[in-house]
């Protein structure tokens, strides 16, 4: 195999990706890096991210309400130095963004606007419109153009992390464009593939979002922190699952259901005026407003549409010249595919697959416990969203952390650790993944579907580890899991073809997703309460004496489920206590 | 003497087709351009008939069907399906558009589905895209300012100045536009292209940056800018919504007044 060798090598090209190549080049200009991406540039699904990014930068606000809102929407589960890492960089992260030209939309006085979010005592979600994402990454795009160290390989796919000597050494990544696998030798990696929402049926995360990242990090032996949190939005539209920013709300939109009632005052929200209001009613967090969903479905108070039940998104009363001016895509997005003009009509909605909280576990300097590996962004769990990620918080990690990935690895790309040994063994360890992918275009290879097996594993996340879990429904879904890794053994790929065989990656995507899912459901099933976004219909507390904790998921051998362990969270100032919303909120 | 021999790959042949499954009532044709070089043969339009009734709304929704359930090895880029990663662009009855954003009842009888013209294939609805990128980076699209400022604050912009940034700001780098534009399907190697230089417009209207005059030096010249032809193709075909072909031409009237 052809080896190409960097100081460097950076999977996935999203925000925190390119935020750790220019950490790195700003670091030492001296060392290569190599940012490889299965996308071109600006597909990476950072684009989609509507909103904003969580920053303290106004006078009528202060870190501390930043750090309490961030851990009590994480149900305390967040490790809390590195929250307060988190909220002191912020600001920081948000003013060099804007140097390096972000367009954010602005207040008359010529600073940078911020709006509410859910969850948040004050706002401070800065926002470029409703394509905040968007703009970020089209900045860090144009920004690390700039450097001639980061050097890009645009649609190579990496299959697997080359470790060698408890080491990361580097990656094999096929380039797509001629099916040919490269090693990548390098002295520290960077993972930065974001989250594995696809691992749903019903989600707002593009189609390549299917933690590559997260499965090779497993596969090398590093446990993923956390998986059974995913957090469902509010507020997706019914059949694509395309989200509707949480803009919308903080903007002034309000929820009801087929009475035309403000049905979140129901569920320890309300009261609902005056309105709007911070931390109350439509402004609350997400899991909060994702269960009121489920509730009211049982009550049967939602509304039946051709793609299951909804309830009603209201902005008729922003008018049109602030719809126009805040929330265009969200309008663009209604009308285009559920044939609604949310100026005069209001939107059908229902709760939607959006975040994975979990991921590679990580230290304070984005550092796995495998030497040389770091992680950033939705890959990674630091963990600062705990239980439950708070709007807006996501991008500025991606900032944040993606920066404290790239200089860490950068220094240890230079130390002497990083800098011996390795780089005769790289070649032979990237042979002996490679067969991961030969084997899969092998002619006597099985008869299963990619798509059928897909579909099956979808329906199985969904039926059992979704809004609401319990032992019974998981199990089914373990159960279902292990047999849906084993039939995958057997999967099929027609297309030979070396040149852009998207089907063959979607055979591997398949497969990572598959571990992922393993992964979700058995910590989901260990975990006896319910915590932020992951509730117990048969554990309906939540339960600090045994579980607040990390869990950590170890994977088994060969097709053995993974083994659950449990990791200390770290409680520096806030102690547990009761989450609260609505009009006693503090 | 003119040569009349047409490129390698040029002539299409007539493809398989895949027939609607039995009994379905509500079928529509999408012929679709295939051409894998691996084969060694001239690419060719397969035609697969889909029923509507089982299957989404827009053409994107029917190219994954076919990649779900009928023929696994059609190939194209698809990521957000909402218009904003710019991913599956292509040419979809005669116009480059998205195909997550089109709905398939806006096309009459068969739909016919291509990449985006004028640009090497890499395979089936793939284009090769490295030009345009390369084209991107020599338009230096970053912030270029000397003016010290204070790491705790913002640059200071007003809405009004914000605003002028409205139009440009938008653009996803899906290239329909540039692929589009006869005079880029020409000039591809020198011509700019609409698409970037919307994004030198970008930089050009932005009231914090301070390179402005570098960046119309390195705009005027006979190819780079002055090969739009105000044909007006870009403006037509943005998914979008976008007037590249406008900001060009405010691009050519900051030249002109700066003569003046």
């Amino acid at each position: 195999m052809d080896v190409i060798k960097t100081d460097v090598a950076i999977v996935g090209a999203g925000g925190a990706g390119l935020r750790a190549a220019i950490a790195c080049a700003e670091a030492d200009p001296s060392l290569n890096v190599a940012l490889i991406s299965k996308v071109l540039p600006m597909r990476s699904h950072t684009v989609a991210a509507e909103g904003g990014a969580a920053a303290v930068i106004k006078e009528n606000d202060s870190l501390e309400n930043h750090f309490n809102d961030t851990v009590s929407g994480g149900d305390w589960l967040c490790d809390q130095d590195i929250v307060e890492l988190f909220v002191n960089e912020a600001p920081k992260e948000m003013m060099r963004l804007e140097h390096w030209g972000c367009p954010f939309s602005r207040d008359p006085d010529g600073r940078i606007a911020v709006r509410p979010f859910g969850g948040m005592k004050v706002e401070r979600t800065c926002y470029a419109a409703d394509k905040t994402g968007f703009h970020l990454l089209h900045t860090l795009f144009q920004t690390s153009m700039k450097f001639p160290s980061v050097k890009r390989y645009d649609e190579f796919f990496t299959v697997d992390l080359i470790v060698e000597d408890g080491r990361a050494r580097g990656v094999v990544a096929m380039e797509i464009r001629t099916g040919k696998l490269f090693a990548f030798a390098a002295k520290a990696v960077i993972i930065c593939t974001g989250g594995a929402g696809r691992v749903f049926p019903f989600t707002t995360n593009g189609a390549i979002k299917t933690g590559d990242g997260m499965a090779m990090a497993y596969r090398a032996g590093v446990p993923l922190k956390d998986m059974e949190f995913v957090q469902y939005h509010p507020t997706g539209l019914p059949g694509t699952g395309i989200l509707l920013t949480e803009g919308c709300r903080g903007e002034g939109g309000i929820m009801v259901n087929k009475d035309g009632y403000r049905y979140l005052q129901d569920y320890n929200l309300g009261p609902p005026d005056p309105w709007p209001r911070k931390k109350a009613m439509e402004l609350g967090p997400r899991d909060r407003l994702s269960q009121a969903f489920w509730h009211e479905q049982q009550k049967g108070r939602t509304i039946k549409g051709p793609y299951g039940d909804v309830v009603h998104l209201d902005l008729r009363h922003l008018g049109e010249e602030k719809i126009n001016e805040r929330l265009p895509f969200v309008r663009m997005l209604a009308k285009s595919y559920v044939g609604v003009d949310p100026v005069t009509d209001p939107v059908p909605v229902r709760p939607v697959i959006h975040y994975t909280m979990g991921g590679i576990d990580c230290d304070i300097d984005a550092a796995t416990p495998l030497p040389g590996l770091y992680t950033a962004g939705e890959a990674s769990c630091l963990s600062i969203n705990g239980a439950n990620r708070l709007g807006s918080n996501s991008l500025t990690e991606l900032l944040v952390f993606g920066r404290r990935a790239g200089e860490h690895a950068a220094a240890f790309a230079r130390s002497t650790e990083g800098r011996t040994g390795g780089e005769k063994s790289v070649a032979g360890a990237a042979d002996a993944l490679a067969g991961r992918v030969t084997d899969l275009l092998d002619e006597r290879h099985g008869t299963e579907s990619i798509a059928g097996l897909r579909k099956e594993m979808t329906a199985t996340m969904e039926s059992g580890c979704g809004i609401y879990r319990s032992e019974d429904t998981l199990k089914e879904t373990t159960a279902k899991l292990a047999e849906l890794r084993e039939r995958y053994q057997r999967v099929h790929v027609t297309d030979k073809s070396r040149v852009f065989n998207t089907e063959l990656m979607h055979a591997i995507e398949l497969g990572n997703m598959l571990e992922l899912a393993e992964a979700m459901a058995h910590s989901a099933l260990e975990r006896k309460e319910s915590r932020g976004a992951h509730q117990r219909l048969d554990h309906t507390a939540r339960d600090d004496a045994n579980y607040l904790t990390h869990s950590m998921a170890v994977r088994g051998d060969g097709l053995e489920a993974p083994r659950i362990e449990y990791k200390d969270v770290v409680i520096t100032k806030s102690q547990p206590a009761e989450r609260v919303y609505g009009g006693e909120a503090k | 003497m003119a040569e009349f021999t047409l490129p390698p790959n040029s002539r299409v042949k007539e493809g398989k087709t895949f027939k609607a499954p039995a009994g379905a009532k509500n079928v529509k044709a999408f012929k679709i351009y295939r051409y894998d070089p691996d084969l060694g043969e001239n690419p060719r339009v397969d035609t697969f008939e889909i029923d509507l009734d089982d299957c989404g709304p827009m053409v994107l929704d029917a190219l994954l069907k076919i990649k779900n359930e009928v023929d696994s090895t059609l190939t194209l880029r698809r990521s957000c399906r909402e218009g904003i990663c710019g991913s599956c662009s292509m040419n979809i009855d005669g116009g480059n558009t998205l195909a997550c954003l089109k709905p398939i009842d806006e096309v009459d009888g068969a739909v016919n589905v291509y990449p985006l013209p004028h640009m090497p294939v890499v395979k089936d609805l793939v284009p090769d895209l490295t030009t345009v990128y390369a084209q991107y980076r020599s338009i230096e699209p970053w912030m270029k300012a000397d003016t010290a400022v204070s790491a705790n604050k913002e640059r200071p912009q007003s809405p009004e100045e914000r605003a002028e940034l409205d139009g440009l700001w938008e653009c996803i780098l899906c290239f329909c536009c540039t692929t589009s534009c006869p005079s880029y399907w020409w000039n591809g190697d020198r011509y700019l292209g609409p698409a970037i230089l919307l994004q030198a417009a970008r930089w050009i209207n932005d009231s914090r940056d301070e390179a402005t005059g570098e960046r119309l030096d390195q705009l005027e010249d006979p190819f780079r800018l002055y090969r739009c032809h105000t044909i007006m193709n870009c403006t037509n075909t943005c998914p979008k919504g976008l007037n590249p072909a406008k900001a060009i031409a405010d691009i050519k009237q900051k030249l002109a007044e700066r003569v003046l």
